[in-house]
């Protein structure tokens, strides 16, 4: 604004009766401030770049956003789409809380799930939801979740899966944490069956989740800049009296650690998990 | 019976309870420790080997919080780090090479939330348990003694059966924490613990555990001498064949989903 006022010419008018309108910044280019680069990035190129930064921290995106990114053209048939949580502890303040969620994310779960191609191969997806209590997991996520293990193992198909979640759901309890564990039994059923297992962990990927499905996937692949993790931050460092290294549970320190195959910006997804159903055949092992 | 779920969860962290490795030097005769995971280190968080079960050979697992001050610290109050969970893991395939059934004593606040730890993937050794001992071709019971602190308390608890001692607890979350967060007020920690399901009656009727063991006489020759026949009882009714697996799957297929709404 600045800059235009300065190269505004001096002009007799200017000093008449007319009233100067201020000059607005267009309004066909809004913007929004990066949290990593502190720039103002134009939201068409935001949109443009599939909401990854020029500096490249990637934006969160919300499941159905990735499932239209990642999945061919009208290729994304959802499952289990009629399952949801109940309130099996009746725990105070929960339903509400469901209720609320629902109507702010139109999604009746944290996790939707179905079959897509990608790149012309067919495979079963999930995808977790951070605007559903922050993709946690509860009794309704783990039987989606373990659902499409199982269908997956029925109709010989890879799965992907995309991981976002606070962990577990603590409002249902020991139900919640039960899911840990039956979600890892579907994934070992679907291993056996010889079939490749793909997770993307996103911002964030944390607790019982990181504890369960995220890492058991035949090939882990993270968002960069992800924070990947078992605890929270916060309770490690009131735990342990101790400042965290620089870059603590980000996706490039936790693949420094040994803990993922590779790091994928977004706008390479696609075509990356493409190329892995292809050589894996499908997901099929190989005769 | 009637105490509040909070007092059941100050009972289960009280000192002076049995710890796992009074368990198992009691119920077991001739137990042989089996240290390290293989990979970097030996957690003394948690305890394994092999022992005997009135006669026959099987591996034991226990979290070890400690008892007095010195072996406490030396446990690290049964906070385990990856390391323990994967010499348990390293354990059970052992055990399935040689046809043992495992039993685990489970006792811990949770899987130790620390730097090290998390850098050594705490989350990826519980998951790796989890995903490996559903397919465990040997049977397996999991007591658990004290505290059932979430995934750092499942990572030995996918068993075939899992038992509950009256005054344990089993939770996602510490009645702490949960307040904390959802109330920004731990000292809410009661209605949190009420709220939670914790204690093992309500295990049981969730269907997540098929047993709780009274406390008579907790630590005394008569307490250990009932559980070493529950499990001998126990194990003698578990198959050994492709149906255990099946059956294991189904016990927590079963889980939440009738806490689910179709529509």
């Amino acid at each position: 604004m600045a800059l235009i006022n300065f190269l505004k010419p001096k002009n007799q008018l200017e000093e008449g009766g007319r009233t100067s309108a201020p000059i607005v910044r267009d309004e066909s280019e809004p913007e929004t401030n990066c949290p990593n680069c502190h720039r103002d990035i134009p939201l068409s190129r935001l949109w443009a770049n599939k909401l990854v930064c020029t500096c490249g921290h990637h934006f969160r995106m919300n499941a159905r956003a990735r499932i239209k990114m990642i999945a061919d053209r009208d290729s994304f048939h959802e499952l289990f789409a009629e399952l949801s949580a109940d309130d099996p502890l009746r725990f105070p303040g929960y339903r509400t809380k469901l209720e609320h969620v629902r109507v702010a994310s139109y999604e009746k779960e944290a996790v939707i799930c179905g079959t897509a191609a990608v790149g012309k191969e067919k495979c079963a997806l999930f995808v977790q939801e951070s605007n559903f209590m922050m993709g946690s997991m509860g009794s309704a996520v783990g039987e989606k979740v373990t659902r499409l293990f199982e269908y997956a193992v029925a109709h010989r198909l890879p799965v992907i899966g995309f991981t976002v979640s606070g962990g577990a759901r603590m409002q249902e309890g020991l139900l919640s944490l039960m899911q840990m564990a039956k979600t890892s039994a579907a994934v070992r059923r679907h291993s056996d069956a010889g079939l490749l297992y793909i997770a993307v962990l996103t911002d964030p990927t944390t607790g019982g989740v990181t504890a369960s499905f995220a890492m058991e996937a035949d090939i882990t692949l993270a968002e960069p800049g992800a924070t990947v993790g078992f605890a929270g931050a916060r309770v490690i460092e009131q735990t342990t009296k101790k400042t965290l290294p620089k870059g603590f549970q980000k996706a490039e320190f936790v693949l420094e650690h040994g803990f993922i195959d590779s790091i994928v910006p977004r706008p390479g997804q696609k075509r990356c998990l493409a190329e892995l159903l292809k050589m894996h055949n499908g997901g099929q092992s190989h005769e | 019976m009637n105490e509040t779920a909070y007092e059941r969860v100050k009972a289960a962290r009280e000192g002076s309870r049995p710890t796992g490795l009074d368990y198992i030097t009691n119920i077991f005769k001739g137990f042989m420790e089996f240290h390290g995971d293989r990979r970097y280190a030996d957690d003394p968080a948690i305890v394994g080997g092999i022992a005997k079960l009135m006669d026959d050979p099987v591996t034991v697992i226990a979290i070890e919080k400690g008892h007095t001050a010195k072996e406490r610290a030396y446990r690290n109050f049964g906070a385990p780090h990856p390391e323990g969970y994967r010499k348990a893991l390293r354990l059970m395939k052992q055990a399935e090479k040689f046809g043992r059934p495992v039993i685990c004593f489970i006792d811990t606040a949770g899987a130790y939330c620390g730097i090290g730890a998390e850098e050594r993937g705490q989350g990826q050794a519980i998951a790796e348990n989890l995903m490996e001992m559903s397919t465990l071709c040997v049977p397996v019971i999991s007591i658990l003694i004290g505290e059932g602190g979430s995934g750092g308390a499942l990572a030995l608890g996918v068993a075939d059966r899992v038992w509950m001692l009256e005054n344990a607890v089993y939770s996602v979350i510490s009645p702490e924490g949960c307040a904390s967060i959802l109330w920004k007020d731990s000292g809410k920690a009661k209605t949190a613990a009420q709220s939670l399901k914790l204690t093992a009656e309500d295990a049981k009727s969730l269907g997540v555990i098929e047993r709780i063991l009274s406390e008579k006489e907790m630590g005394k020759k008569e307490f250990y001498d009932r559980i070493r026949n529950l499990l001998s009882e126990e194990l003698k009714s578990l198959t050994r064949d492709a149906e255990l697996i099946t059956h294991r799957y189904e016990r927590f297929r079963k889980l939440g989903v009738s806490a689910i709404t179709k529509e």
